[in-house]
């Protein structure tokens, strides 16, 4: 019958699109209640992790803005907004950073990082934000500000710098100027870059003094702003001070003296739009400078199930099992995952996917780690080793299985394996903070300290040695004065928030769950970039064994 | 009717431009006969060369030097074998020596003998309607061009009074005075005597009656060279600008039969008195308070607005003119079989600028979107029945039934998209005529196209004709030539606001068609795949500021933020000076072509015209709203024009860019004739004088220096064209001493 026929057609076709040997099913039921109410609890972290970056984006509040503005200044998010390109993506880095860690209010530690694309390249953008604090160095903002750095030396992305800072937070000096970490690193981060090929651009919107007036003194090209931006190693007061000479800012750190005079800026602009447009300007012009993006090896396909259903499938109670496959098919284009030794060492999951058309190799958790999961995991990063196949770890992991089975099968030996190697895995590493990330489980999964070229984390991630009530039982039973772990659970759960991880800059920041397949199809995509003219080139060796010299001198 | 015979001609000229040409193109193919373009340097692009089948080339741009070259014409047609010559209306349409000279050459001038083109002189034709008993408007037709006799003659006459050019037309030479005083009579008079040289190359006027509440009514009259006559009925041109026709109508509203047929005898009778030949058009003035009308003056061309002739009568004009007078047969009609069937209106597209007093205005068709005709030659009406043939000398319109009419739009358009408007031609881009059972019918049609017709690049009456055609007074047919003045408050109503809705649109035209462009079909990296995706804490806001083109600059740019929400969907919010903002929420919006938005707005799904007219990429960016991106959305039968303010960093460059230049330069603002140079070089100017004339759109302009100082040098001509931005005169500035 032609009804039939065509009913059956139909069904093939639909068939056709979703039925494949590596599509993964979908077993959750999103009517059950525990799904229904893991979903209200991720719901609830969600919008509050909303909450607080809206919170953030204002910066300095109301009053510093409009303070800024009626000096006819663009707000340091004009400043960025007009810097992007239309209509492209911009993945912000730590936008939490330093929250809740100083007695004052320092949202986003004073600084917005991310990446973006300016002029059709993917840039590292770094922007002052002179309404929190005069956009002065606290320690979290250097420390934010050499993160940047360093995703965007790892990635070979010409760096651009709005900058209009008043240099380091004077009474934090002590953790801001002289360890090897502090601000000089800034400097030393813009030499290395540029000498590797890495534009280092800048523009000056404000003040630029002291420590802060090397900025665009070592950037590549740079632009001030007339009657705004100002360079000097010491200002008016100081000048006075040691010398007695009587001069206004302008006179003697301005972008028209600086211009026409000191050689210290490359181009004047009348106003902060005119300077965002020269910088687009000389970005344009970066020729072969930088790493160059790779294209996605195919064309990119949806997963077949929707990333609304991650909330109820992961829920925020860390105790709580998922199976890791779930989220995976949530992410992976066409929910394809072709899993590797898939009942061999079953409390980790290994497989091939792509995501946004780049082929990635995905290492997840179902449980604790066992021997055979970490081998299973060792052998999984050699392949991708082998193959120059980027590393995903989707983590959610209690650490590694303890007691005295577990020893006596070489536990630390087989965990060794695995953290040796994700430790020398020649391959970038991304890392999600799905669920918890405890223990040494945190160095298997490639954590923070194994340098994941981007570390995310959900809003319901947890972050520690052990469980905050392990931990305090732990410490309960080996102190001798219970009294005073009264309030030692709350402190570490507290601790172990992705909240206090993202404010000290543990990770990248937090993303949303359903962001996480676009996150990452950011990162593997600068993750694929590939050094280009200059920075490729390998010649006799001076330092670093690139031999590719100075960066460039302002002269 | 015509099956028996065979056009007279194979090969015929048409001596003129634009969509006159074309028409008359149009109807020679229909005939099978060949024709040959002439055609100016500047229109050797233009639709007419296209349409014929050979195309010479006759000289410059302007019309002295090409298109009212007899000879150049003459040598054309001998060169390419055409027998006759089709003159269009304008250039030599009226010229009796151009009718004698292609007579003596053997050529046929397709248009009635030279002795009647004579009667494009006012005066003469008068006195012979006079004597065959057609009225006049009582007035002074005669050679006694004494001031102090012409204004005892007014007196006579009696106020209001006109005073005419006898050689003027299309509202040259032309005055009205109203005081019955000496001065102003002679004031007028030098004026207009002044103009009618200059226009015409003579200076006799009459003086006449002037009639407060006229209507211009004029019959269409079609003469064979066997001594019939006909009438095609009437039209009323009533409305118009500046003295000339915007819209016209056929047949006049609200005329008793017996008026109809008074004036198609009137009109018959005015062609015979003279022995007239061919297309021709008998001009009354009707008195709306006596309901008398004169006779004003007989049209020896075809029309620009014989279409609605040939809707409401199924003839093809054109036709008529080539097999029946130019070929010497017989009328094929007589008068009561010539039908009058429903109503049609024709309104002529102008590039002009009605709220700055109808100006006209000049440059590129960047855009140009019509209603689709659904006719492009008149078809002939086939009567149900032969009822009532039984008066055949009857004048008024027979009450033969017709096959029923289909609403019709037809467009007469001699430009293209691309093509140059104006500076040495005739700035009409288009006529639309749309036909109807009965005049509400025709109204609506019109209404309907002219919203659907777009033009970007000039300014244009079409919102004005469709604030006409729209207007109650117009839809009660109270016509009258002072028409517009009388109902200004109606057609003029004051500026507004854009509404949110188009500053949202307009936006989001902006912002969508900056969205990158795609690498490859297949492969895309997230990097633009993932447009205005915001990831970590950021939101994507995009603020675009837009200012009303209508306005002047002075005023606050009104605000549009859109902000990219989840699933391609926008948060838009307007803000203008004066309102609160408004907000539309979850709106989609896609670009489905360069020019065409389909937006979702308060859940009203519509498709926006928009385009985008780019600033000249040469002009430094100044305070001008001409030298900055405009944006016209076509919305709901509005145009409205509004401009992306260039940022201020930008007008300062500009503004540096400029005072570098040289202080003492004037430039020639618009293409244009350099009419005189009042200067020499080494001449001491004084800021404000006068330095240069410039005509361009028939309209002069004063250049006047704009420092005090010494004429440097001189950079035109009197009679030279010169190009936009040409500099002219350069004056040394006087060096101020310091106070």
């Amino acid at each position: 019958k032609p009804l039939i026929n065509r009913f059956l057609r139909d069904k093939c076709s639909i068939y056709k699109r979703s039925y494949h040997a590596t599509v993964l099913p979908s077993l959750i039921s999103t009517t059950s209640p525990e799904f229904i109410s893991k979903k209200e609890a991720m719901d609830g972290l969600v919008d509050e992790f909303e909450a607080k970056t809206a919170q953030a984006r204002l910066g300095g509040g109301p009053k510093a803005q409009e303070k800024m503005k009626s000096r006819g200044k663009l707000l340091p998010r004009e400043r960025l907004a007009l810097l992007l390109d239309p209509q492209t993506p911009f993945l912000e880095l730590s936008s939490l950073a330093a929250q809740d860690v100083y007695s004052d209010y320092i949202p986003g530690a004073g600084l917005i990082t991310g990446i973006g694309r300016v002029s059709g390249r993917e840039c590292m953008v770094i922007v002052n934000d002179a309404t929190v604090k005069g956009g002065s160095y606290y320690p979290l903002t250097v420390k934010k500000q050499l993160r940047a750095q360093e995703i965007a030396r790892e990635h070979g992305l010409p760096c651009v710098y709005i900058v209009e800072s008043g240099g380091a937070a004077l009474p934090h000096q002590a953790n801001v100027f002289p360890d090897k970490e502090h601000f000089g690193r800034i400097f030393y981060n813009m030499a290395q870059m540029s000498a590797l090929g890495i534009p280092q651009i800048s523009s000056i919107h404000g003040i630029s003094v002291a420590g802060g007036a090397y900025v665009p003194a070592l950037a590549d090209e740079n632009v001030i702003v007339q009657n705004q931006g100002r360079i000097f190693l010491a200002g008016p007061p100081l000048v006075k001070a040691a010398t007695g000479e009587e001069i206004d800012d302008e006179s003697l750190g301005g972008g028209k003296m600086h211009s026409t005079e000191s050689g210290v800026t490359d181009a004047l602009a009348r106003d902060d739009n005119e300077a965002i447009m020269r910088v687009r300007g000389i970005v344009g012009d970066l020729g072969q400078a930088g790493y160059r993006g790779v294209p996605p090896e195919g064309k990119a396909e949806d997963p077949v199930y929707s990333a609304e259903e991650l909330h109820g499938i992961v829920g925020t109670d860390v105790r709580q099992p998922f199976d890791m496959r779930d989220v995976i098919a949530r992410v992976v284009d066409g929910s394809r995952f072709r899993e590797f030794k898939k009942d061999y060492g079953s409390s980790i999951v290994t497989g091939f996917a792509h995501i946004h058309g780049y082929p990635v190799g995905i290492i997840g958790n179902n449980g604790i780690l066992f021997s055979p999961s970490a081998l299973k995991a060792t052998q999984f990063i050699l392949l991708c080793s082998q193959r120059q196949i980027p590393l995903l770890f989707m983590v959610n992991v209690a650490g590694y299985m303890v007691g005295s089975k577990a020893e006596k099968g070489g536990i630390a030996k087989d965990g060794a394996k695995m953290v040796r190697a994700v430790a020398c895995a020649d391959v970038p590493k991304l890392t999600v903070i799905v669920g918890g990330s405890f223990g040494a489980g945190n160095y298997g999964m490639a954590g923070r300290a194994y340098s994941p070229r981007f570390l995310w984390m959900w809003p319901n991630a947890k972050i520690g040695v052990m469980g905050s009530g392990q931990l305090s039982q732990v410490m309960t039973s080996v102190s001798k004065d219970p009294s005073q772990h009264a309030t030692l659970k709350s402190e570490i759960e507290d601790q172990s928030t992705a909240l206090y991880s993202t404010a000290r800059l543990w990770d990248d920041g937090i993303i949303k769950p359903t962001d996480t397949r676009d996150v990452v199809g950011l990162g593997l995509a600068l993750a694929s970039r590939k050094p280009s003219g200059r920075a490729g080139r390998l010649g006799s060796t001076t330092w670093d064994g690139t031999g590719t010299g100075f960066g460039v001198f302002r002269m | 009717m015509l099956y028996s015979r065979k056009p007279h001609f194979d090969k015929i000229l048409v001596a003129n431009r634009g969509e006159i040409a074309c028409r008359v193109i149009r109807t020679a193919k229909k005939l099978g006969i060949r024709c040959v373009a002439v055609y100016s340097e500047a229109d050797r692009h233009s639709l007419h060369v296209q349409m014929a089948d050979e195309a010479y080339c006759i000289g410059p741009a302007p019309s002295s030097e090409s298109y009212l070259r007899m000879d150049k014409i003459i040598e054309v047609c001998h060169l390419s074998g055409a027998q006759a010559v089709h003159p269009g209306y304008g250039f030599l349409s009226e010229n009796a020596k151009f009718a004698e000279t292609l007579a003596e050459e053997g050529i046929v001038f397709i248009g009635p003998p030279a002795t009647i083109v004579s009667m494009g002189s006012k005066s003469e034709s008068k006195n012979i309607m006079s004597s065959a008993g057609v009225p006049c408007v009582p007035g002074y037709h005669g050679d006694n061009q004494d001031p102090q006799f012409l204004f005892e003659q007014a007196k006579q006459i009696g106020f209001p009074v006109l005073i005419k050019a006898i050689h003027g037309g299309g509202g040259k030479g032309m005055r009205t005075v109203t005081e019955a005083t000496p001065e102003a009579f002679y004031e007028a008079l030098t004026s207009a005597k002044r103009e009618s040289l200059k226009s015409f190359g003579n200076d006799t006027v009459l003086v006449e009656k002037y009639i407060t509440r006229p209507r211009h009514v004029e019959v269409q009259v079609f003469a064979d060279t066997l001594g019939g006559a006909i009438s095609l009925w009437e039209r009323d041109c009533s409305v118009q600008r500046r003295n000339q026709k915007i819209i016209e109508e056929a047949p006049a509203p609200g005329l008793s039969i017996e008026l109809r047929e008074s004036l198609s005898a009137k009109a018959v009778a005015a062609a015979r008195a003279v022995n007239y030949v061919g297309a021709g058009t008998v001009e009354f003035i009707f008195d709306n308070d006596t309901q008398e009308f004169y006779f004003m003056e007989m049209n020896t061309r075809l029309q620009v607005e014989h279409p609605v002739t040939e809707m409401v009568t199924g003839l093809d004009l054109v036709e008529w003119q080539l097999e029946v007078v130019a070929a010497g047969n017989p009328l094929s009609l007589n008068q009561s079989s010539v039908p009058l069937v429903g109503h049609a209106f024709e309104a002529r597209i102008y590039a002009e600028n009605p709220r700055n007093n109808f100006l006209p205005d000049s440059g590129r068709l960047l855009y140009l979107s019509t209603p689709t005709p659904t006719l492009t030659l008149p078809e002939s009406y086939k009567p149900i029945s032969t009822l009532s043939a039984s008066n055949t000398e009857s004048l008024a319109p027979s009450l033969v039934s017709y096959e029923s009419v289909a609403p019709s739009v037809r467009l007469e358009q001699g430009f293209m998209q691309g093509s140059q408007i104006g500076v040495f031609y005739d700035p009409m881009i288009a006529k639309l005529i749309v036909h109807g059972r009965d005049r509400t019918e025709a109204l609506r049609m019109l209404r309907k196209a002219l919203d659907e017709y777009h033009v970007v690049g000039v300014s244009t009456n079409v919102e004005f004709l469709r604030m006409l055609a729209g207007n109650q007074a117009f839809i009660d047919a109270e016509v009258e030539t002072g028409f517009i003045p009388k109902h200004s408050d109606k057609l003029f109503p004051p500026i507004t606001e854009p509404a949110p809705e188009i500053l949202a649109q307009a936006a989001l035209f902006v912002a969508l068609r900056d969205y990158p462009k795609q690498q490859t079909p297949i492969t895309q990296s997230p990097w633009t795949s993932l447009v205005s995706r915001r990831f970590g804490g950021d939101m994507y806001e995009r603020v675009i500021h837009l200012q009303d083109d209508a306005s002047t600059g002075e005023s606050n740019p009104m605000v549009i933020r859109i902000t990219s929400l989840a699933g391609g969907l926008f948060d838009v919010e307007v803000t203008t000076p004066a309102g609160t903002p408004v907000q539309f929420h979850g709106v989609s919006a896609e670009l489905v072509s360069s020019t065409s938005l389909t937006v979702t707005l308060n859940n009203k799904l519509s498709t926006v015209t928009i385009v985008s007219q780019p600033p000249p990429p040469s002009v430094p960016a100044s305070l001008s709203h001409n030298t900055m991106e405009k944006i016209h959305v076509f919305s709901e039968g509005r145009k409205t024009t509004l401009v992306i303010p260039a940022p201020k960093w930008l007008l300062m460059q500009g503004a540096d860019i400029l005072s570098g230049a040289v202080a003492g330069a004037i430039s020639a603002p618009m293409p244009s004739l350099v009419v005189e140079v009042r200067v020499k070089v080494g001449d001491k100017v004084d800021k404000g004088q006068s330095v240069i004339v410039l005509e361009s759109m028939k309209t002069e302009t004063v250049l006047r220096a704009n420092v005090s100082g010494t004429v440097k040098a001189i950079g035109c001509k009197n009679g030279e064209m010169v190009e936009e931005g040409k500099e002219l005169v350069n004056i040394e500035a006087d060096v101020v001493e310091a106070s």
